[in-house]
């Protein structure tokens, strides 16, 4: 076979395979959508689940993932910024540094399961929070933590080196010129791959299994005192996601529409994390316009 | 009225000093700040290895089932009257499950980064990059839950046994790993070092010739590194894997029979045991193998960027 044929037979059997690739996937994707977007409706959104009857909702564990985000990035957001501005800052080479990067890596490639169990025996048992939200939020911000400090870390070297000298020749501190100068020109980066995470700890559920909890309480949406254990707003009380009510109902779902529920919260699940994939591009785009006046 | 005591500093110098230190300050503010986080860091990982590890070993320790029993043993019968621990299904499932994932996924993968840095870097990238991104923001259990609606179904009509399976398992998992595979190959190859395709194509060299011959060996280590991270991705994965593999807690004889894995088996179990009792222990023993097994890979990355770095 003469080399040219070789080359021509080689790139048709590349662009077919990755053609098909993009085929599969958009397949997946419309499948999984089309299939529950028939189930979606009002009611579906904001009603409660049942356990035997049909016709059950997914309100709660809706309001669940949602809170459970916010309060998992009010948590890692403060921690992961300064671990990262540590390591792309502070940090000199050697080999303190060398063992910390080693713990950053090792600690993002934990299977979530894992981090899930260390949450069921420390924050749940030994430190007694109980099934809770907290303890969920717990968990995922050991899961989110290592991407936050990367992605910190990742930008602010992307910062030009001039911009940071010069604040630096101008006679402010080097906390002053990370804070005013640097993490502005970064923030466009850090809150796209922000986003980016968030959408990642959404649609977690291994590590919340043990944490927050499998079951959710009769919430009642008119009590909004954080103190009272039917609040939604209660930290401490246990909750159950989407991700872990799809998995529950799938592999333990007594209800005779238990498939559609499935269905419908899957595409919900996906829908929103489409929903922070393009709004972190767009939030993304809107932070560098605004930050560097280019268009 | 003020007075200099003996031996003072005067009061310009004084005064400097106050207009300095706000500057000490918000630095001195700053570093302990980050140096806490990175602290914060360091402990989380410190006290999950070690409660994994204490609870884990108390299998060895106060129960007194041997190392070798527990990873060669084939039952797994923890609340039997003579309690036997055998983890080596789990253990087979685990690898075969990652392994054959990465063998579907590392072509695939390959494929596309070739696609997106050699044939059509301009569509690529624009188009399939972002595809093959979304795949990566679907949530496990969703991959489960399509895997349980169209690749059981599937593999139940075709072939023989009851679909669910480490084929089935496998099959999700590939299409979970894709993306960390299809990334970092597309980076290794996008970064590849200036004039050595150009030199290639002087010579006279076709497009494919140049591929298999100058670009995917000049990349292995960042190929097999992406191929390694999807494996240690897909090691790990628990519920997606659960959803679809059966979860029979033995060897099976074909891809399309029951089976269970590490992390299935963990998922199941500890809700129904009590924390301290040699089923939870055992669980916990198996939690550690899964740590240990992401320190391999880890240490496994790690050697071939520095094969690729030389």
């Amino acid at each position: 076979m003469s080399a040219k044929i070789a080359n021509k037979l080689a790139t048709a059997v590349i662009i077919t395979i990755t053609s098909l690739m993009v085929l599969a996937v958009v397949g997946l994707l419309g499948f999984i959508i089309v299939r529950g977007l028939g189930h979606i409706s009002f009611h579906f959104l904001t009603s409660a689940p049942e356990t035997i009857k049909a016709g059950g909702g997914i309100g709660p564990q809706l309001f669940n993932s949602i809170f459970l985000l916010l309060l998992t990035l009010i948590i890692t957001i403060p921690l992961g910024l300064g671990a990262g501005i540590y390591m792309s800052e502070y940090a000199k080479p050697g080999r303190f540094t060398d063992s910390i990067r080693l713990v950053v890596e090792v600690l993002s490639s934990f299977p979530s399961i894992v981090i899930g169990l260390f949450g069921l025996l420390v924050i749940v048992n030994l430190f007694g929070f109980g099934f809770s939200l907290f303890s969920g939020a717990l968990a995922l911000t050991v899961f989110n933590l290592p991407l936050m400090v990367r992605i910190t870390e990742q930008s602010l070297r992307g910062v030009p080196r001039e911009q940071k000298e010069a604040s630096l020749a101008l006679g402010l501190s080097r906390w002053k010129t990370i804070t005013s100068v640097m993490l502005p020109i970064a923030m466009p980066t850090i809150v796209t791959g922000t986003i980016l995470a968030a959408g990642r700890v959404f649609g977690e559920a291994a590590a919340l299994l043990f944490t927050a909890g499998m079951s959710s309480p009769r919430l009642d949406f008119t009590d909004w005192n954080p103190l009272s254990p039917f609040s939604p707003l209660n930290p401490f009380r246990p909750a159950e996601t989407l991700a872990v009510h799809i998995w529950k109902i799938n592999s333990e779902g007594l209800a005779p529409d238990a498939a559609q529920i499935a269905a419908g919260a899957s595409a919900v699940l996906l829908i929103m994390v489409l929903i922070f994939n393009f709004a972190a591009r767009w939030f993304g785009r809107l932070l560098h316009r605004k930050f560097t006046a280019t268009k | 009225m003020y007075r200099p005591a003996e031996g003072e500093q005067p009061l310009h110098q004084r005064l400097q000093k106050k207009h300095a230190k706000p500057h000490i300050m918000e630095e001195w503010v700053g570093k302990v700040y980050t140096t806490l986080c990175i602290l914060v860091l360091v402990v989380t990982i410190v006290a999950i290895v070690y409660f994994v590890a204490s609870r884990g070993l108390s299998t060895f320790l106060v129960n007194g089932v041997s190392l070798s029993g527990l990873l060669t043993g084939l039952k797994w019968d923890p609340e039997g009257d003579i309690p036997l621990f055998g983890a080596l299904p789990f253990i087979f499932g685990s690898f075969s499950t990652s392994l054959l994932a990465a063998l579907i996924a590392a072509p695939l993968g390959c494929c596309a980064a070739i696609f997106m840095t050699q044939i059509m870097p301009g569509f690529g990238r624009r188009v399939l990059q972002p595809v093959i991104e979304l795949l990566a923001g679907i949530p496990s259990v969703v991959y489960g839950f399509v895997g349980l609606t169209v690749i059981v179904p599937l593999l139940r009509s075709t072939f023989p046994g009851q679909g669910i399976g480490i084929a089935a398992g496998a099959l999700v998992l590939s299409v979970m790993i894709l993306p960390t595979i299809t990334t970092i190959a597309t980076d290794a190859l996008a970064s590849l070092p200036f004039g050595l395709k150009e030199g290639s194509y002087a010579l006279g060299a076709t497009r494919w010739q140049t591929i298999y011959r100058i670009v995917i060996p000049t990349t292995l280590p960042s190929l097999l590194t992406g191929v390694v991270l999807g494996m240690s991705r897909a090691f790990g994965e628990a519920l997606a894997v659960q959803m679809v593999i059966g979860n029979a807690p033995h060897i099976p004889h074909s891809l399309f029979e029951s089976a269970s894995t590490l992390t299935s088996a963990i998922t199941l179990g500890m809700g129904n045991t009590v924390m301290g009792s040699a089923h939870n222990n055992a669980l916990w023993s198996l939690a550690l193998i899964l740590l240990l097994m992401t320190f391999v890979f880890v240490f496994v990355v790690r050697f071939l960027e520095r094969r690729n770095k030389r």
